[in-house]
């Protein structure tokens, strides 16, 4: 049961991660990737909301390690950092990894912050 | 720079690639599925590793640390690969965007440092944190480099 838990979150996560990551970058022209800092962001907060939640092991498998697992990524990170800096944009590189920490940490701590306000 | 990868930065999707930017709308339901079919099997390969190597909330996240940077080491030699030896329309999503977008997590990554210094060991998290980051960045950096050098030694490859 969890195995299929995980599954179908990631089954969502995953194609998720890539129209979004499509979207920003649509409308958002830059060689800084906005697409993968946006599902990261996203990814941590909503992760950071669930783990202060009581939930229950399935919705855990479904929303943590499938959904946001699958959202979020650290070999895209990675590689598109790899990349800038190959390119010469060093300030890119070095901001596409920190802002990415900062905005990450500072979104799975609001969403815990905020989901343990709410649940007492 | 005359080829269009030369300027890829996302190896999800970016659109200053020309064969990214048309492949949605050219096959939606195979590159939508094969992302997904992707993500589940890296969902499922990062739950079976965290499962098998379980930590305690003070303890450093070695599973999760494995997985990332395994991942990132997979990502850096998958790209080297599909510059050098452009393959079928769904390589890409299948493997970069699902498989290995699946495996590594970002979010499961701040989490647990959140939880390492809610539970009373800030040190551990600074670790984690720093450590993740060093060694995914020099992971991507051996891929790519060990799979250019064996492309180049395969010949057909470009010199790097």
């Amino acid at each position: 049961m969890t195995v299929l838990l995980i599954a179908i979150g990631a089954a969502l996560g995953a194609p998720l991660r890539y129209l979004t990551d499509r979207a920003v970058q649509a409308r958002h022209d830059s060689p800084f990737p906005w697409g993968t800092l946006t599902v990261n962001v996203i990814g941590s907060l909503v992760l950071g909301a669930a783990t202060a939640a009581p939930a229950s092991p399935a919705v855990a498998a479904l929303v943590g390690t499938g959904f946001c697992g699958a959202l979020t990524t650290w070999s895209t990170l990675s590689y598109e950092t790899l990349r800038l800096s190959r390119e010469g944009a060093r300030f890119h590189a070095l901001a596409n990894m920190s802002v990415s920490l900062v905005a990450g940490l500072g979104a799975a701590a609001l969403g815990y912050t905020l989901t343990s306000t709410v649940t007492g | 720079m005359t080829q269009p990868d030369e300027f890829r930065v996302d190896p999800d999707v970016d659109l200053h690639v020309p064969a990214d930017r048309g492949e949605l709308a050219a096959h939606p339901a195979a590159v939508l599925g094969a992302i997904a079919a992707g993500g589940v099997l890296g969902a499922l390969a990062r739950a079976g590793a965290q499962a098998a190597f379980p930590h305690p909330p003070t303890g450093f996240p070695w599973a999760t640390f494995g997985i990332n940077v395994s991942g990132c080491l997979l990502i850096g030699a998958l790209m080297a690969v599909l510059t050098a030896r452009p393959a079928g329309p769904l390589v890409r999503p299948f493997l970069g965007v699902g498989v290995l977008g699946g495996y590594t997590t970002f979010s499961t990554y701040v989490v647990e440092a959140h939880r390492a210094v809610l539970a009373g060991a800030p040190g551990t998290a600074l670790a984690y944190l720093a450590a993740t980051v060093l060694g995914a960045l020099l992971a991507v950096w051996t891929g790519d480099a060990v799979a250019g050098r064996l492309l180049a030694r395969a010949g057909g490859g470009e010199a790097r």
